[in-house]
């Protein structure tokens, strides 16, 4: 921390206001875990956190370290990357397997999966307009 | 070309990678170009579908626009879970059926719908191509469709299909 001296004012204020709102979309993601209701809504709240929590906290540090080093710094990036592709993966387990007890223990509010099939005539008229 | 580098972008992404995460030297560049281009042979042992980018001229725009509606969405899901318990507000699924067939471009689109906040990928049909999200503010079931349809997978179809 003995180089934040060296930081000039500009990249001092944008670095305080960019990590202050990824922590501040961090929390507000923690605090929505914790007070919505249903597995299903409380999925979304983490979210915050992994999209633009981690994005504003990675263009801080990008601004804080180019301006240190006078040079740009994208190693951050990756972290980005890395969030935003590995999520979906957690995420669409942790769903699908929701889904799967919410339907065997028959839960109201849920879709059935023959909401899924065509209803009959229609997947046809969806593949000609796809294949235009 | 195709025997040697069956997969030229991700060789090249992945030296990339190794050279940020390392350093921008030669050495590193003959290291991380060697790691490369081993995995990418390995990766080409696991034959998985080759991924096609038509438009790949369309990709900066497709960005641009999930990045703001990822920040608007980011600001109210954030105002939502700062809301007063009693505010009536109903969440719910929606389905959606989709034209886009590509592997690669669903798994974008996986990666749009899970990455905005109050959209969530919850299921996916491959005999009948329907998607099924569940959506945190739900008002209104046929805008979200048209949403998705138009604002995302139309130019993932342009870019993949």
């Amino acid at each position: 921390m003995t180089y934040a001296g060296a930081l000039p004012a500009w990249a001092a204020l944008l670095t305080a206001f960019l990590v202050l709102v990824g922590a501040g979309l961090t929390l507000l993601g923690a605090i929505g875990t914790l007070r919505f209701g249903s597995f299903f809504e409380r999925v979304h709240a983490p979210t915050l956190g992994t999209s633009w929590g981690t994005g504003a906290i990675v263009l801080a540090s990008i601004v804080c370290f180019s301006a240190l080093g006078s040079r740009p710094v994208a190693n951050e990036l990756l972290i980005g990357v890395f969030i935003t592709l590995t999520t979906p993966v957690t995420l669409m387990l942790l769903a699908r397997a929701a889904l799967y007890r919410d339907r065997a223990e028959r839960k109201p509010g849920v879709p059935a999966r023959s909401i899924l099939r065509p209803p009959r005539g229609r997947d046809q008229q969806g593949e000609s307009g796809g294949g235009q | 070309m195709t025997r040697a580098l069956p997969y030229p972008i991700l060789t090249a992404a992945l030296l990339l990678t190794w050279m940020l995460l390392t350093s921008f030297s030669p050495g590193q560049f003959i290291l991380g170009g060697l790691i490369a281009v081993a995995a990418s042979r390995a990766m080409a042992a696991l034959q998985p579908s080759k991924p096609r980018l038509r438009q790949w001229q369309l990709i900066p725009r497709l960005a641009g626009i999930v990045a703001l509606d990822i920040l608007r969405s980011n600001i109210a899901v954030a105002r939502i879970v700062l809301q007063r318990r009693g505010r009536k507000r109903k969440s719910g699924f929606v389905a959606i059926p989709l034209d886009l067939r590509d592997r690669t471009g669903l798994a974008v689109l996986a990666c749009i719908v899970t990455s905005t906040p109050g959209t969530a990928w919850v299921e996916h049909a491959q005999d009948s191509n329907i998607l099924l999200i569940h959506v945190l503010d739900l008002v209104d079931e046929q805008g979200w469709v048209t949403l998705i349809k138009s604002r995302y997978e139309s130019l993932l179809m342009e870019i993949f299909e």
